[in-house]
C-alpha cells in the first residue's frame, strides 16, 4: 500500500473542488436546505405542543447524522463517478495504483468530506436553532464512526454497480442511500415498522445506530448493545463489499469493460 | 521460447496471447518479442485487436490464455513493479478536464512516485513546447495540445516500454512531425522500448524497427517493412496494407 499514490488521488480531486463551484455547492447548499426546512419543522412541533421529548434533539440530530451516511457513501461513489466522467480509469489503473489504494483514497475522500459538511451543518444547527449537537458528548462518536463505515459499505456497493453497468446505473451514486433510509430509521423508532421490515431493519447498521442516538438523547449513555451490534455488522459487510468490490473490478478486466466504463 | 531464454535482449515477451469476448475472438494465440531500444509497429485494421492487446499489456484486460513478461517479470504476478516502468498514451484517451495541464502531471507524477516533481514537469513542458498552456484547463486544450499532454505525462515517468496506440491520428502535419521528431529523439536517446501503433503507413514505416501485422486477431506478418513489403509483392506498406486488409473484409 503506498501513500504517495493515494496523496496523488486525493489531490486530483481537490484541485477538482478547488475550482468546481457546483461540487462546492453539493457540499454548502443542500445540507444548508435540509437543516432549514427541518429546522422549522421542529419549532413548529414544538409550538403546537407535541409530546416528543426534545423534537429539536430529535429531529436536527438525526438529520445531521444522516448527513454523514449520506456523505460518507457519496465521498466514494461520486469520487469513483468524477474517473468516469473524465475517462480517466485508464489512467489510474494503468498505473501502478492498486485497487485497495484506489479504496482507501476514496475512503479518505469521504472522510473529508463527512468532515467539511458535518462541521458546516452543526455550526448551521448552532447559529440559526441553537441547537449544540455537541452537548450530546463522546459517547456520539463511535456511532458516527459507525455512520462512515456505512456510509463506505453503502458507496463501495453502490461503485461496484456503476462499475459493472456504466453511465446508466450512475443515478445510484444519489439513490441508492435513500433505498436503505426507511430501515435505516433515521426520524422514528423501529418500532413504528412492520414485524417484517423490523426484522430487516435489525441486519443494517444504520437502524441501531440511530436508535442508539435516540437513545443517548433520552439516557444521556450511549447503549452498548446497539454500538455492538452496528460494529460488529458493519465490520462484517464492510468484508464482504470490499471483497464483492475486487470480484467485480476482476469480472470488468476480464470482459474489457473496465476500459469502456463511460461510453 | 521460456520467458527466461530471451530475458536479455527482450524487454517485452508476449507468449501464446488470446483474448475471447463471448462468442468473439479480439486477439487469436499471438506471440511477440519487444527488443530493448526497439520500437515495434503493430498494424492492422480496426477491429484486428491493436487495442486489446495494448490493453492487455497495460493489464486493464486479462488475456483468456496466454503471457505477458516484461523485464522477465510475469505481469499477471507483478503488475506494480511492471507497471511503475511502463506508459502509455493515445489520441483516444482523456485527462481530468477541470484540472490544468500543470495539475494534470502533478497527480500522474505523484501517482508513479516520482521525485524532484516540479523539476521533471518543467523539463518535460520544455522538451514538448508546452510552456504557454501548463496553467491552461485541459478541457481549453486543442486535440493536438491535448495530444502533447497525454505524451508529456507518459514520457515524464521516464517508462523503459512506452505503448502508443495512434498517438498522431486526426492531428495536423505539423503537430504529427514535430510528435514524431521528440519521439525518435527520446527513443534513441533513452534507450526507450516502443510499442506503436498507427493508421498512417508512411509514418509506420519511418517509426518502426520492425512491424508486426495484426488480421482478426492473428499475426499474419512479421519483420521490417522492407521484408513484409517484398514478401507480399507491393510497392510500398500502404499496398500491403489495403491487400490483408481486404482479405479480411472480403471482395
Amino acid at each position: 500500500m503506498s501513500l504517495g499514490r493515494i496523496v496523488a488521488l486525493l489531490s486530483r480531486h481537490m484541485y477538482l473542488y478547488k475550482r468546481s463551484f457546483a461540487r462546492l455547492l453539493e457540499i454548502f447548499y443542500w445540507p444548508f436546505l435540509d437543516l432549514v426546512v427541518w429546522g422549522f419543522i421542529t419549532i413548529y412541533l414544538e409550538k403546537v405542543g407535541m409530546s416528543l421529548h426534545g423534537a429539536v434533539s430529535f429531529f436536527l440530530g438525526a438529520l445531521i447524522l444522516w448527513d454523514v451516511l449520506f456523505r460518507a457513501q457519496q465521498g466514494i461513489a461520486v469520487s469513483f463517478l468524477e474517473e468516469m466522467w473524465a475517462r480517466n480509469l485508464m489512467n489510474l489503473f494503468a498505473s501502478p495504483l492498486t485497487v485497495g489504494e484506489y479504496l482507501v483514497a476514496t475512503m479518505t475522500m469521504s472522510v473529508l468530506k463527512v468532515t467539511a459538511v458535518g462541521g458546516l451543518m452543526m455550526l448551521f444547527a448552532w447559529v440559526f436553532y441553537s441547537y449544540d449537537i455537541l452537548q450530546m458528548g463522546l459517547s456520539l462518536l463511535p456511532f458516527v464512526l459507525n455512520l462512515v463505515i456505512s456510509g463506505w459499505i453503502i458507496g463501495v456497493l453502490t461503485t461496484s454497480i456503476i462499475m459493472r453497468f456504466g453511465q446508466q446505473a450512475e443515478v445510484l451514486a444519489w439513490g441508492m442511500v435513500f433505498l436503505f433510509q426507511p430501515i435505516s430509521c433515521v426520524f422514528y423508532p423501529i418500532e413504528v415498522l412492520p414485524p417484517v421490515l423490523q426484522s430487516l431493519a435489525w441486519i443494517v447498521p444504520p437502524a441501531h445506530i440511530f436508535e442508539g442516538m435516540r437513545g443517548v438523547l433520552t439516557t444521556g449513555n450511549a447503549p452498548v448493545t446497539h454500538l455492538l451490534w452496528a460494529t460488529g455488522l458493519n465490520g462484517g459487510f464492510l468484508l464482504i463489499i470490499v471483497a464483492w468490490f475486487y470480484h467485480t473490478f476482476n469480472i470488468c478486466k476480464d470482459r474489457g469493460m473496465l476500459v469502456r466504463v463511460g461510453e | 521460447m521460456p520467458a527466461s531464454d530471451s530475458m536479455a535482449s527482450s524487454v517485452v515477451e508476449v507468449r501464446n496471447l488470446s483474448k475471447r469476448f463471448q462468442g468473439f475472438t479480439a486477439v487469436d494465440n499471438i506471440s511477440f518479442d519487444i527488443k530493448k531500444g526497439e520500437i515495434l509497429g503493430l498494424l492492422g485494421p480496426n477491429g484486428a485487436g491493436k487495442t486489446t492487446t495494448i490493453h492487455m499489456l497495460l493489464g486493464l484486460i486479462t488475456p483468456t490464455i496466454g503471457s505477458i513478461h516484461m523485464f522477465g517479470l510475469d505481469l499477471a504476478t507483478h503488475r506494480e513493479t511492471i507497471l511503475q516502468q511502463v506508459n502509455f498514451s493515445s489520441t483516444y484517451i482523456s485527462m481530468p478536464f477541470s484540472l490544468t495541464v500543470e495539475e494534470n502531471l502533478k497527480v500522474i507524477a505523484r501517482l508513479y512516485e516520482l521525485k524532484h516533481i516540479q523539476q521533471r514537469i518543467d523539463d518535460i513542458v520544455k522538451k514538448l513546447e508546452m510552456e504557454d498552456i501548463r496553467h491552461r484547463l485541459t478541457r481549453k486544450l486543442s486535440s493536438g495540445q491535448m495530444s502533447r499532454l497525454t505524451l508529456a505525462k507518459a514520457i515524464m515517468t521516464e517508462p523503459k516500454v512506452l505503448f502508443l496506440d495512434e498517438p498522431t491520428a486526426s492531428l495536423d502535419p505539423d503537430i504529427v512531425n514535430k510528435i514524431k521528431s521528440f519521439l525518435k529523439e527520446y527513443q534513441r536517446s533513452e534507450g526507450l522500448s516502443i510499442l506503436y501503433t498507427s493508421h498512417n503507413m508512411r509514418e509506420m514505416e519511418e517509426m518502426s524497427d520492425r512491424i508486426i501485422f495484426l488480421q482478426r486477431g492473428k499475426i499474419v506478418a512479421e519483420g521490417t517493412a522492407t521484408e513484409i513489403i517484398q514478401r507480399y509483392g507491393q510497392r510500398d506498406l500502404e499496398e500491403v496494407f489495403l491487400k490483408l486488409a481486404r482479405e479480411q473484409n472480403g471482395p
